[in-house]
């Protein structure tokens, strides 16, 4: 508890002195914003109390990684919607809609028709044979170390990619909303999230998921709410303003939609060809099942039936969410883009980029005080996504690299959770040191390759182990690595990386989204070499199926479901 | 996992008893029956996209801006909500039923 009021003095002292490095600093275009930052301490405060109140709660290594198993399918829903709705997705796809139209929408479907997929192949099974993390599930027949350690890579390389996402979209938005220094900003996120993995475990890392959705998902609907209330709440009236809203725009993006002659109510050129419409629909809705972050939540709640109830209700609040960011999008349409107090003329964007569609929405459809709130909501949104995506990370070393694949299964529960306390702490200075080093970076292809990764690599492995009887440790060895490098290769041969970040002339992958090869690879991989091998071991992994399948289907010796 | 001898004669004992088998049966061709369902709007979808975008600017009704495209992405985000209540609903009823019934009878 010391070390927690140190770190918590450490950070108010960091943060007050930076704002005041700021109010110095503040350049025009970044001014202070009092209510924004007013609001953000209580969240701050707020958060550290419940991680304050989860750190004594947290005993064993089930409370660290699985909130001790209680947390009720509604809890969890909203928890799932926390966890997955980034401050990526809020701004990302409203300033889509915004700039494009109808592309937007394409990419929310695809970020929410992995759920309905999750819930019927995968949410029960997962609950029925994990523990703590998804590596538990394909390790429960196949071999223990170069499993584990495959699983674990896989977790690693996803976290760290998202994490180093968010933390440099993090550091942008913060020094345009609040006037913070980037790296303040950056070190700020990093701090806070450590002090809640590594206090509160999955405890307080699910509370912060649970407040800040409620909030995100009030905002937005404020928001929306206000988008359409301009116009009446008639529909067409809304569509028709936005489609004027874009011929009468000066910004460069609503100029090149009109010069192109092109409909924003229907597909733009995001889709280029049916080979990468094919590949992202594929990144995106096999990417969802195997985001580890993600996959961690259902060991929170305490059945099957729970688990159930978490996906659907996580449907329901992430596709309202979806539809909420596709009126705000079109809402700054009609609202923002003719108000000059929005637009910066000479960039022919919105001030601060158009990325900042919607929090221009808070501030035309609510004032000054309204801002404020869907700021500190945004930075509240940051903290609940990468904290999740830390414990993910620090579970990942602790639990599958330490507790099994180096003590094999055997090691003292207190020191587990130390060591998962720890990693923590060094994956949250990586992620820091990360966000401030790719702060002039192009990072945009790292969610994309996240996604891939988790698809092509993790997915696979997890959703064979629980399905094929045949898989083998070999099999899913070699599928998994082929997923997981081919991904990387193809993603960094493809213009994303070698023309955008590396500066090169020409693709040497001519696609941007390799899921559709990668995942395939990783199928074949793991499909070729079980059927091939024919070890003694291999055998020992195929008998233990009917076990997997009676614990998978009735939950009989699942983990933690007799607990409470 | 299981080399415990007793836990190999329950597993067994579970198998043979004929609620499992319907419960396999049953969950297994409702939930890939339903993924199915929901990966075919989904891919039907991405290949109007990929293959005939313009279609979906096709307006809702003369006079209307209103593209048709607006009301089928709306419709596939409420499918895949009201597809996960069917499962839910089905699952956490007989299906669970049916597992109760099974650990009562092997216990």
């Amino acid at each position: 508890m010391k070390q927690l009021t140190a770190l918590v003095s450490a950070l108010v002292v960091g943060s007050s002195s930076s704002l005041l490095w700021a109010a110095d600093a503040a350049k025009p275009e970044s001014k202070m914003n009092v209510t924004a930052i007013v609001m953000f301490f209580i969240f701050v405060a707020v958060t550290l109390g419940i991680t304050y109140w989860a750190a004594a709660r947290t005993k064993s290594t089930k409370d660290f990684y699985a909130a001790g198993g209680g947390i009720t399918g509604f809890q969890n829903g909203l928890a799932i919607a926390g966890d997955y709705m980034s401050a990526a997705s809020f701004l990302g796809i409203s300033a889509m809609v915004f700039a494009k139209g109808y592309d937007g929408l394409i990419y929310s479907i695809g970020f929410l028709v992995g759920w309905p997929v999750i819930l019927f192949l995968m949410a029960e099974q997962l609950r029925n044979l994990g523990r703590y993390t998804f590596a538990d599930i394909v390790s429960f027949r196949l071999s223990r170390v170069p499993i584990r350690t495959l699983s674990a890579m896989g977790t690693l390389f996803t976290v760290i990619l998202y994490l180093i996402a968010q933390m440099v979209g993090a550091g942008q938005l913060i020094r345009t909303l609040f006037g913070l220094p980037y790296e303040s900003a950056v070190v700020i996120v990093g701090v806070l999230m450590i002090l809640y993995v590594a206090f509160g475990g999955m405890i307080a890392t699910t509370w912060v998921q649970i407040i800040k959705a409620v909030l995100l998902l009030t905002g937005a609907t404020f928001i929306a709410l206000g988008a359409l209330n301009h116009v009446g709440f008639n529909l067409e009236a809304f569509f028709r303003s936005a489609m004027e809203g874009v011929k009468a725009s000066g910004l460069a993006d609503h100029k090149a939609v009109v010069a192109g002659n092109k409909d924003i109510f229907a597909p733009g050129g995001l889709v280029s060809d049916p080979v990468s419409a094919i590949s992202l629909g594929m990144a995106l809705m096999f990417g969802t099942a195997g985001l580890p972050h993600i996959l961690m939540r259902f060991f929170t709640v305490a059945n099957a039936k729970e688990a159930r109830k978490s996906v659907f209700f996580a449907t329901g609040f992430i596709g309202y969410f979806y539809i909420l960011t596709f009126i705000i999008g079109f809402g700054a349409v009609v609202m923002v883009a003719p108000n000059p107090q929005y637009v910066d003329a000479i960039k022919g964007t919105l001030n601060g980029g158009n990325n900042m569609a919607a929090i221009h929405m808070a501030h035309a459809t609510g004032g000054d005080l309204f801002l404020g709130f869907i700021s500190a909501v945004a930075f509240a949104t940051i903290l609940a996504v990468v904290s999740g995506l830390t414990l993910a990370g620090a579970s990942a070393v602790s639990h599958d690299i330490y507790a099994n694949a180096i003590c094999g299964g055997k090691v003292d529960e207190r020191k587990e959770i130390r060591i998962s306390k720890f990693s923590a702490l060094i994956i949250g200075i990586i992620a820091i040191f990360l966000g401030i080093q790719f702060e002039k970076q192009n990072v945009a292809f790292m969610v994309g390759l996240a996604f891939a990764i988790a698809a092509s690599a993790n997915f696979p492995i997890l959703i064979l182990s629980i399905y094929w009887k045949n898989l083998t440790t070999r099999g899913a060895l070699i599928g998994g690595s082929l997923g997981l490098i081919s991904t990387v290769t193809m993603v960094v041969l493809s213009k994303t990386v070698w023309v955008d970040v590396l500066g090169n002339k020409a693709p040497l992958f001519p696609y941007k989204d390799p899921a559709i090869f990668s995942m395939t690879l990783a199928f074949v991989g793991c499909w070729i070499f079980s059927k091939l091998d024919s070890s003694r071991q291999a055998q020992a992994e195929r008998n233990l199926f009917d076990a997997q399948a009676v614990r998978c289907e009735t939950g009989i010796g699942a983990a933690g479901a007799s607990n409470h | 996992m299981n080399n415990d001898p007793q836990d190999g004669q329950l597993i067994d004992r579970i198998q043979k008893n004929p609620k499992y088998t319907e419960l396999v049966t049953k969950r297994s061709s409702f939930a890939w029956k339903l993924s199915w369902l929901m990966l075919i709007i989904y891919y039907a979808f991405i290949l109007v996209i990929a293959f005939a975008p313009k279609s979906l600017g096709t307006k809702i009704s003369d006079g209307s801006v209103i593209s048709i495209g607006i009301p089928i992405g709306a419709g596939i985000i409420v499918s895949a909500f009201l597809l996960t209540g069917i499962y839910v609903r089905r699952a956490n009823g007989e299906f669970d039923d049916l597992t109760r019934q099974i650990k009562e009878e092997t216990k």
